[in-house]
This record gives structure tokens, sequence and C-alpha cells, in this order.
């Protein structure tokens, strides 16, 4: 059985805090949003704020480490095989045919992943960064007698900033059941933990995908 | 050996030396308060026989003391509005004692002079000004109701025939112990306005003459101790932080000495800044939207002294069994109805309404229509709005009332009540006989008719600031039916009827509908796996 090492260490690590992150973020999020009681609100805000700036702490190395290694481009999108993977995920995974796609350390994720986690870093995350300091800050935004900032009111930010929590949720409710797709229920998580992906099963039908960086 | 020796004897000498400190400290503190000991003023020394002799005096030496009070509101109780409204107590009428026109002699105990009974009262008098009720310091000075103000210096009985005998005070002690204004002096009429002790305002009552921390962290008698002037900061006895002419939102700095600052210096951001929070900041950003009162004065009446909520006049009139005015109390003792006023609702640690306020209050005068439909007439208001830029969000006592007016000529009643004559209401009970009296009195017309008009007035909350750890929490507004309920034009994270509703529907419906996607699709791997 042949074992692949995919998934650093450092994205190992930023992939597990930021999923912690974002899952007490919702929890904490929904709590100052008014849907329910679960720390006390002031604790709830309190957390969020702190949770938010480790967050945003641990997307700067994350985005360094992607830059300096090169790594951003796995999420470089493609055409090739998006059919193929969405035929796999809505009828071949349940006839038991093989998977189109083989990660390699060169390509880490099938062309709908990429699709998914560009959508993810380049729509939902921004919204809620850019909404969640306006959140923070718009007092200070709004004093700075800038026209544009001028007449910012908390009421449309929290609206953004609610908007893209809702996209988050639905993104992890998506992501966590795909997680359990691979040739065991546990496959892809285990990788994801140690690092290491087995290469056992069946060898995929057609394993064209080229690297990006070609 | 040696050491030891000058060591005990450097002890004792400085045990000596605190010792004799102790004494001459108080002399010295006595000394450094005051250039003056008014003992010792000749001028003070005779016996006076009324209060005018006794500002003569004071006036022999603060020979302009009674021009600056006569251009105070304390004289004039007057006071021309930005609006252009005429107010004061000379021209408002409230929905509590309602009106001072025909009542002078029994109201006008509370003004700073002498003799003011009816409208003949001569404002350009200079003694006519009563020093000794603010700058009395025995607490023996005293201005019985229905005296206009004066002082009884011979003992006497009033009412006339009453038996009620009337003790004299000794106005020679009490001028040569005259000092600074204390919460004694400004209580003993902004602490009984409406007619008694705390029926007016909710935040001033009794229990400020010597609060605890608890009650009012300021003028907490055992800590800051503040007196009313430490605030009210008065210069000319010109007393700065009138409601009728009010801050609601102060964006100045806090005031520095040296540095001319004309802006009104009983705000608190006269002393705390823009930026008072230091331990959580996120606090500054409520600053720009709530004033510090919402969230400082948690609870009005917080003193044990119950405060009025509403007083409905058209009850009145009520004879007991024994043919006496009728009187009714709660099961606390407290007086819920009198002949003479009618029924009375008390409160006690009372959770504020809020509102917008922009400093900005329009009265509903004498000389305004007044129709039964627009229930309830406002005897005054609060403007205000989220985006003025001039509002914040305060704490406010709404005092709801039902008061006489005249539903043919569709004005409020002046209504003669205080008086021992055939008209006044108190005496008699007769409606139309006191309005048509108080009426008659300003040249005004009736009818001869007298309905009752349901009213409110709002009141400022700002004293009985509690310490910071009795400050609302977060959860009292950021909540579905917080206090803020009622506030519109602001969003508040956590107020439900804040959430755009499809937004929440969408959001929840999308997540939901991923996770039943997500379950029928891992149902379908299962089931097929066995299958196969």
């Amino acid at each position: 059985m042949a074992r692949m090492y995919i998934f650093k260490r450092f994205e190992r690590f930023w992939h597990w805090a930021q999923a912690a992150l974002i899952i007490f973020m919702l929890a904490t999020g929904f709590e100052i949003h008014g849907t329910y009681a679960l720390f006390g609100w002031e604790k709830a805000a309190n957390l969020h704020t702190t949770a938010a700036w480790t967050l945003i702490g641990l997307w700067l190395f994350a985005i360094f480490w992607h830059f300096t290694t090169g790594e951003w481009k796995q999420y470089i999108p493609t055409t090739k095989n998006v059919v193929a993977v969405m035929n796999y995920y809505s009828v071949g995974i349940f006839t038991g045919a093989p998977h189109p796609f083989r990660a390699t350390q060169l390509s880490k994720h099938n062309p709908l992943q990429r699709l998914a986690y560009l959508l993810v870093k380049l729509v939902i995350n921004p919204l809620i960064w850019v909404s969640g300091l306006a959140y923070l800050y718009y007092n200070e935004l709004a004093a700075l007698k800038v026209p544009v900032l001028a007449g910012l009111q908390l009421g449309p930010i929290a609206l953004v900033h609610t908007a893209a929590a809702f996209m988050m949720l639905a993104f992890l409710i998506g992501h966590l059941y795909l997680s359990t797709t691979g040739h065991t229920p546990l496959a892809h998580i285990k990788a994801m933990i140690t690092g290491w992906e087995d290469a056992e099963g069946d060898e995929p039908a057609a394993n064209t995908v080229k690297e990006g960086a070609a | 050996m040696r050491t030891g020796i000058l060591a005990t004897a450097l002890m004792a000498s400085m045990l000596f030396a605190s010792t004799a400190c102790v004494s001459a400290d108080a002399a010295t503190e006595k000394l450094l308060k005051s250039t003056s000991d008014h003992t010792k003023f000749k001028a003070l020394q005779q016996e006076f026989n009324s209060g005018p002799e006794v500002t003569k005096a004071c006036l022999s030496c603060h020979t302009e003391a009674a021009k600056q009070i006569h251009k105070t509101q304390h004289w004039k109780w007057e006071y021309r509005s930005p609006d252009g409204q005429l107010l004061g107590k000379k021209n408002v009428i409230n929905n509590f004692c309602t009106s001072i026109t025909t009542n002078e002699a029994a109201c006008n105990v509370c003004h700073v002079g002498y003799g003011w009974k009816d409208d003949k009262f001569d404002f350009t008098s200079e003694v006519n000004v009563d020093c000794l009720v603010c700058h009395d310091s025995t607490g023996n000075y005293r201005k019985p109701a229905g005296l206009a103000g004066n002082v009884v210096t011979k003992a006497m009985e009033f009412p006339p025939g009453s038996g009620n005998i009337i003790k004299p005070i000794d106005l020679k002690k009490i001028a040569q112990a005259v000092a600074k204004t204390s919460r004694d002096n400004c209580g003993a009429c902004h602490f009984y306005g409406g007619g008694g002790d705390g029926v007016k305002h909710g935040d001033m009552d009794s229990s400020l003459a010597s609060p605890d921390k608890a009650l009012d962290v300021h003028m907490d008698a055992l800590g800051l101790n503040f007196a009313c002037a430490t605030c009210h900061m008065t210069e000319g006895h010109q007393v700065p932080g009138s409601r009728y002419a009010p801050t609601a939102q102060d964006k100045e700095g806090a005031h520095i000495r040296g540095k001319e600052d004309k802006t009104n210096p009983t705000t608190c951001q006269a002393c705390h800044g823009q930026a008072p929070h230091k331990k959580i900041a996120k606090l500054n950003d409520h600053t720009d939207k709530v004033a510090c009162q919402s969230c400082h004065i948690p609870k009005f009446s917080r003193g044990g002294v119950a405060t009025k909520m509403s007083w409905d006049w058209s009850t009145g009139g009520r004879m007991g069994p024994d043919g006496k005015p009728l009187i009714t109390k709660d099961d606390k003792g407290r007086v819920i109805y009198t002949a003479a006023k009618g029924d009375f609702v008390l409160g006690e640690n009372v959770v504020p309404d809020y509102q917008w306020f922009n400093g900005r209050v329009i009265y509903t005068l004498f000389s305004d229509k007044v129709e039964k439909s627009d229930t309830p007439t406002r005897i005054n208001r609060f403007e205000g709005s989220a985006d003025d830029g001039k509002s914040l969000i305060w704490p406010v006592k709404i005092m709801r009332g039902k008061q006489a007016y005249d539903p043919v000529n569709k004005r409020l009643a002046i209504v003669h009540t205080a008086g021992n004559d055939d008209t006044g209401y108190w005496t008699n009970f007769n409606w139309e006989k006191a309005v048509a009296a108080g009426m008659a009195s300003v040249g005004a017309p009736f009818s001869g008719k007298v309905d009752f008009v349901a009213t409110e007035s709002t009141w400022p909350i700002t004293h009985m600031v509690a310490p910071a750890k009795d400050a609302l929490g977060c959860r009292d507004c950021h909540a579905a039916e917080g206090r803020l309920e009622k506030v519109t034009g602001i969003y508040i994270p956590g107020r439900a009827s804040d959430h755009a509703g499809w937004l929440d529907t969408a959001g929840w419906t999308l997540a939901a509908l991923t996770l039943l996607g997500t379950l029928v699709h891992g149902f379908g791997r299962i089931v097929l796996r066995k299958r196969k």
C-alpha cells in the first residue's frame, strides 16, 4: 500500500486551527445575533472578537505560507475533469466507481474542491473580514470624515456579516459531509491529521489532471 | 545601643509632633476655608425680625449679590427657550400641582425671595432676595407653606384659627453661620418638587441628602461627597445645568483648569471626557449614541423614597364616612389618594423609559389648544431622532396624569388650589369655582365647564448615578425585548426586531437544505453500498 505525504505540518495546523475558530465564531456569532443564549451575550461578544483577531493572525501566516511556498497555485481553477468529478459525486459514488481524481503533492484538490475553496477564499472570507472589521470599527471609520464612510451604519454592516456567516455555515456543513467520502469514511480526515494519504484502492479511472503550474 | 536611644527619641518626637498636628490642623483647616468669620461681622450682630432685614445686612458687604440673583432663573422663574417659548415655573402648566398662578403663597416658599404672594411681586427689590435659603448651614431655616416665602420670627398660629403653631427661627444664629451651598440647601426645594419628597423628578429626593455609594457614586457621603454645586459649578450665582436648557450631547473633552471652556460643566463629559471606559474599550463605542445616564443610572427612585408615576386629578373630592376629605394609603403606608389631589400611582426602583433626545424640549403652554382626542396631551416632549446628529438615547421618567381643562375653550385649566378662601379647591373641592378663579386671575375666558384631559410629561434622568459595577450589562439592551426595544433608527446586535427577516429565513433555509442534501446523499451511499 502506497502512502503519499500530501498535507504539510503548517498546512494541517492552519486547517484545524481555522476549523476550530470558525466553528467557535459561528457559535458565538449567532449568539450575538440573538439566535440563542450560550455563553452570555457579553462573553460571546468578547470571545468572538478575540477569536476574530486570532483568526486574522492565522490568516496572515497562511497567506504568507501560500505565497512563499507556491501553494496558492493549488487554488487556480480548472475546468478539466469538472464534469467527471461531478459525475462521480452524483452517480459513481453510489455505483462504486473509482474516483476520477487522485491527489498528488502538486495537485491536492480535485477540480470541484478548487472551485469551492476558491469561493471561500475570494468571496466568503473577504466578506467576513471586511464586514467584521467594519463591525468593530464603524465608529472610528465614520469619524474619519471620508464621505463614503461617513454614513456608515451598523445595520448594513451587520447584514453583510450575517449573510457571510450563513454562507460559511452552509460551506461547513457541506465540507464536513464531503470529508467522509474518501475510500473509507475517515480516510480524508485521517489524511488531514497525519498528512499522509493512502494511495490504496482502485486506480483512478482518468487521472489526467495536469499540474496548473506547468 | 546609641542608635537605639536615638531611634526611640526620634519616634517619640514624631509621635509628639503628630499629636500636636491634629489640633493645629483642625484650626488651620477652618482658617484656610474662609477669610471671614461671619460671627465677627457687626452687621450680623443684631436681632432680625424678618428675612429682608437679614438680606439688607448681607448686602452691606456683598453689594452686588442681589443684582446677580435678579439675573437667575431661581429668581425670575422664567426662561425663554431657543424655540421662543416662554417657560419657567411662572408660565408652565405641569401635570403635578399644575400651576403656581393664584397659588403663589403656597408654591413660592421655594422662590429665592420673600413675599411673592401674587402677580404684584416686585422683581426689582434687592432686600426681597432670600440669601439664607441657599446659604444656611444650621439646617434650622424654614419657609413655611402659605407665607409666600416669608420666615417666622415670632411664634404664630397658621392658618389663623387652626391651632397650628409655627415655631420661630433664630435668624441671627442662622445669618452668622452662612456657608457655601450644600445638598441640604438645594434639596430643601429640589428634593420636594411636585409637592412632596421625590414626587416630581424620580432621580432627586431626600435620600440624596446623605446617600451611600450605591445610590450615588458622586454624592456618596462617606466617599466623594459631592455637593450639588460640585457639578453645577456656579459663578456669580448663575447655576448651570437647568433642565429647561439641557445639553443632550456633549462632544467636548473634559474641562481643564486654565483653559477657557464655555460648555456646560454639569455634563458627565465635562469631567470624564469622551472615552471614559479604560478597561473595556468597546464601551467607548457606545458614547456616540447612548447617553452615559442610560447605562449608569439603572433605575431611578432607588433611595427608598417613592416618586409619583401618575396623578389623576379627576377623582379628587371624595369624602370619607366621617364627612372629612378622604385619604387612602397603600399597604406600605404611602398616600395613594387624597380628596385634595385625586389618585396617585407611586414608583420605586423604576426602570426608565428611553428615547432619542437632542436637547430640544417643546411645551404645551396655556395659550395652546388642547383636544381631548390628542391623548395624551404632551405637557412637554423631548425632540430627537437617530439621524439628526445631535441626539443620544436618554433615560427619562414619563409622568402621566389627568388634569382639569376647559372643554369649550379647549385650554388647560389654571386651578386655584391652595388658599383659605371660598374658591380654593383644596378647601372647598369645587372644580368650577377653583378653575373660574384661576382663569379670571390671568384674564382668560372660562366656559364654566370643567373636564379632564390625559397628559404626559417627560423628565430627564440624570442623578442617582450608580457605581460602575451596578451599571447595565450588555444583555439589558442587546436582546429581544431589552430596555431599548422601543428605540428606533438604530441597529442593536442581539435585538431580534432589527433582523432582516428575509436574510434569517434565507440563511437558515440554505443551511437546512445543505444539511438535507448531505443526509440524502449519505443515506444513498450507505444503502447502495450494502446492496453491493
